[in-house]
């Protein structure tokens, strides 16, 4: 889940990826982004014409559907997606605060990445994980019972083991 | 018969494996099940099980040790939880350094560890069983009975606790009209939140004309503040499948999708896990057990769109479009996914068919009010002491769900509400906690069933922003096909947001009302016609908060920003100087032992003293 620049796109992974899927109908077009999502971290404007290509699916409608769904990104996404989740749980128990410190803390609006493409950050409409509330997840992790202070402790430990580990 | 990998010929097979796996279980054997729901998975329980099961794999006992990862138990606001067989001992807020003295004193010494076991904490009482526990003890369990006791990887944890002999029994002794009949008698309504009868919908079609026709699971799980569907797929997958596939031999279908939210990546590997365990046994495929039913499921990520939860838009995901509904009057029954006849359930009301055909549909039909049979998972959360999934038989009134199992208000607040429905549902005001909780009477209160989140509010929540929320949530939600939807929710939250914001007009009330009937009248799909509900609920009930916010420029709940005023107790106060170093406009004077206080004038309401404050010495008044 790298981003990477569009210089250095590698279109091995997109080729193998239409290989695999087998006879390609339009009800496979959002199986395919989500695995080109899966390979790329995100959908390349170039890697999409490309599977056009090699499929037959009209662009367009790839446009169309990618725009759609919030599940698809269609520009490079920082190292660590922070989801926050804005159930009505979390509305009860105060899911706003630990957005806004979230953003406080970034320096970054709902659905931006970080200019040192380290942070992605986003909302979900609930998480599902309403027990917890309020919730949030890093990079699939999920941290329940959030408090404003904890998203400071949190953030910031991700970016000791990041420098501890590069 | 051989336990291992076997594959089924004949439905009698099922019993067979099933009494095969039973037997090698030995009466004196030790279980050690934690709960890897996600729930207790974010606090944990990966790494406990992971624990137990070195300290199983590692012990000298005679008796063969296991521990077992299982599905959500439903208790998430005590988790992680573990339960050691024999004896179903139940720990609760179990974290790793126990793990050492739970296998040393109960599972090898059979000593309970009173520390970990729950509290009551009104009378001190401890309870080492489940039942014993109020949180359990008022509930019925139908659907999440297995939920906690099997390993939702294993299809033979399932067939031993007697599954997929629902399918033999089908299979081998009823017809397609005779299973649409059972389930007829049951009364089951469709789960998902449209509540409509299930067996009427399987059999308009089985007789519609048109091949191949589709059988569909609906998990796109999208209301907030529900999460049954989630701990289903995920604890007990195979419930579901054996559900689709009694469906399938009902209607007549040999083709199956699963169509999961993609923010639930658990419940797809399960489910994922569950298809090629039941594909490999016989149980998908063709010819199954022997018999003419063929049938197979293929799992659908979806794409993270609340509208695809609508049966026409999620069809239309399946198909590779954007999931956008259309127009009612073609019932997906005769055309649906590829205009080809396709039956549509919810996750709940496919995990509710096993045990109807077990048990017969009058069984099934015993339980619960005149209209509403069966029972109903409920997912209760918001500001109630014992958050987490709980089954009731419909009927059961609002206040013994959250009193009683839910153990009251948190924090000795005070009741104010209690949303159900989703956002297409209301607010429930206190007067009303008396009534039973089935299709009709929700509906009568202006809220409705929904898919079962129930989430308790309490006095420091405004229903102002409330509705707000829920307007703005699918607002931006809407798909945008039609007008009343896409610009109608526009105006609504735009007058919220200003009655928020402290610039309400005189009849702004008036006008809300306005737009939502209209929604309710012309929009195209249940999003936009039901979406006004939770406004028209509030204003129903808490009309006297809208007016303090619109007349008096008050919040009355203290949440709208701009709509009170911080101020420090002098009393609690212990002059610390960290609000005042933290107060960005300089507002807050004070010294060492003198208590601090705000210059209003300069306040800009910001609230950072107030959080920052460790006394709680800062108040919103």
């Amino acid at each position: 889940m790298q981003s990477k620049t569009e210089a250095s796109l590698d279109k091995t992974p997109a080729l193998k990826i239409c290989e695999s899927m087998g006879q390609i109908t339009s009800d496979s077009l959002i199986p395919i982004l989500q695995q080109i999502q899966d390979a790329y971290g995100y959908l390349p404007a170039e890697i999409l014409s490309e599977v056009s290509k090699q499929t037959g699916l009209n662009a367009n409608q790839m446009y169309g559907v990618a725009t759609f769904y919030e599940q698809f990104h269609l520009e490079p996404r920082g190292r660590h997606t922070i989801r926050c989740c804005r159930g009505t749980a979390c509305h009860v128990k105060g899911g706003r605060q630990i957005i806004n410190a979230i953003k406080r803390k970034l320096n970054i609006e709902e659905g931006e990445t970080t200019e040192d493409m380290q942070f992605t950050f986003e909302t979900v409409a609930c998480l599902g994980a309403c027990a917890l509330a309020p919730v949030m997840v890093v990079d699939g992790v999920y941290y329940g019972k959030m408090t404003h202070r904890r998203v400071g402790f949190v953030l910031d430990s991700l970016e000791t083991v990041e420098k501890e580990t590069t | 018969m051989n336990t291992a990998a076997a594959k089924f010929a004949a439905p009698a097979d099922i019993e067979a494996f099933s009494q095969a796996v039973r037997g090698k279980i030995r009466a004196d054997s030790k279980v050690v099940r934690v709960c890897i729901g996600t729930g207790c998975a974010a606090k944990g329980s990966r790494k406990i099980y992971e624990l137990f099961r070195q300290a199983a794999e590692q012990s000298m006992d005679d008796v063969k040790i296991e521990a077992k990862c299982v599905g959500c138990h439903g208790f998430c606001e005590r988790g992680p939880i573990v339960v050691v067989e024999p004896g179903e001992i139940l720990y609760q807020r179990v974290e790793e350094p126990d793990v050492a003295e739970i296998f040393r004193e109960t599972v090898l010494g059979g000593r309970v560890i009173e520390r970990l076991l729950y509290e009551d904490s009104a009378t001190g009482t401890r309870a080492s069983k489940a039942e014993e526990i109020p949180f359990y003890a008022v509930q019925k369990r139908i659907v999440l009975e297995n939920n906690g006791r099997i390993d939702p990887a294993r299809i033979t944890d399932y067939i031993a606790q007697g599954g997929y002999s629902a399918l033999a029994k089908v299979l081998s002794s009823m017809t397609p009209e005779d299973v649409i009949a059972e389930v007829e008698a049951s009364g089951l309504r469709g789960r998902g939140g449209g509540g409509f009868p299930t067996a009427r919908k399987w059999r308009s079609c089985r007789e519609a004309k048109g091949k191949p026709k589709y059988v569909v699971c609906n998990g796109d799980e999208g209301d907030p503040g529900a999460f049954m569907d989630r701990s289903i797929m995920e604890g007990n997958p195979h419930s579901v499948i054996e559900g689709m596939l009694i469906g399938a031999y009902a209607i007549g279908s040999e083709q199956g999708y699963i169509y999961v939210r993609n923010e639930y990546p658990l419940a797809v590997e399960h489910l994922g896990t569950a298809i090629s365990q039941a594909r490999e046994m016989g149980l998908l495929g063709k010819n199954i057990l022997g018999g003419t039913l063929s049938f197979d499921i293929e799992i659908n990520r979806g794409g993270g769109a609340f509208v695809c939860g609508e049966s026409t838009a999620l069809m239309a995901s399946l198909e590779g479009r954007a999931g956008v509904p259309r127009a009612k009057y073609i019932h997906t029954v005769e055309s649906g996914l590829r205009n080809k006849p396709t039956n549509l359930n919810n996750v709940e009301t496919w995990a509710n068919i096993p045990a109807i055909i077990n048990r017969g549909g009058r069984w099934f039909a015993d339980i619960g009010t005149k209209n509403s049979k069966g029972t109903k998972v409920f997912s209760l959360v918001g500001n109630v002491r014992n958050t987490g999934l709980v089954e009731v038989p419909m009927g059961i009134t609002l206040r013994r769900i959250i009193d009683e199992i839910g153990g009251g208000v948190r924090d000795g607040k005070r009741f104010k509400a209690v949303q159900t429905g989703g956002p297409s549902g209301g607010c429930i005001p206190a007067e009303h906690l008396d009534t039973r909780v089935d299709f009709d009477e929700l509906t009568k209160l202006g809220s409705m069933m929904g898919s079962g989140g129930m989430i308790v509010m309490d006095e420091d929540t405004c229903m102002v922003r409330v509705a707000k929320y829920f307007t703005e949530f699918l607002q931006k939600e809407s798909c945008g096909k039609c007008t009343p939807c896409r610009e109608g929710l526009a105006q609504m939250l735009h007058i919220l947001g200003r009655i928020t914001d402290g610039e309400g007009q005189v009849g702004d009330i008036v006008r809300l009302e306005e737009l939502a009937d209209l929604l309710e009248g012309t929009a195209l799909c249940a999003l936009g016609k039901t979406a006004a509900n939770p406004v028209l609920s509030t204003i129903r009930y808490f009309r006297d908060e809208y007016d303090a916010h619109i007349r008096d420029r008050h919040c009355p709940a203290k949440e709208c920003r701009g709509l009170f005023r911080y101020e420090i107790d002098e009393e609690a106060c212990k002059a610390c100087g960290i609000c005042l170093k933290a107060c960005p406009v300089d507002a807050i004077t004070g010294e060492k032992k003198v208590p601090h206080v705000i210059d209003q004038d300069k306040c800009t309401l910001c609230g950072t003293c107030w959080e920052k404050c460790p006394f709680t010495a800062v108040m919103k008044v």
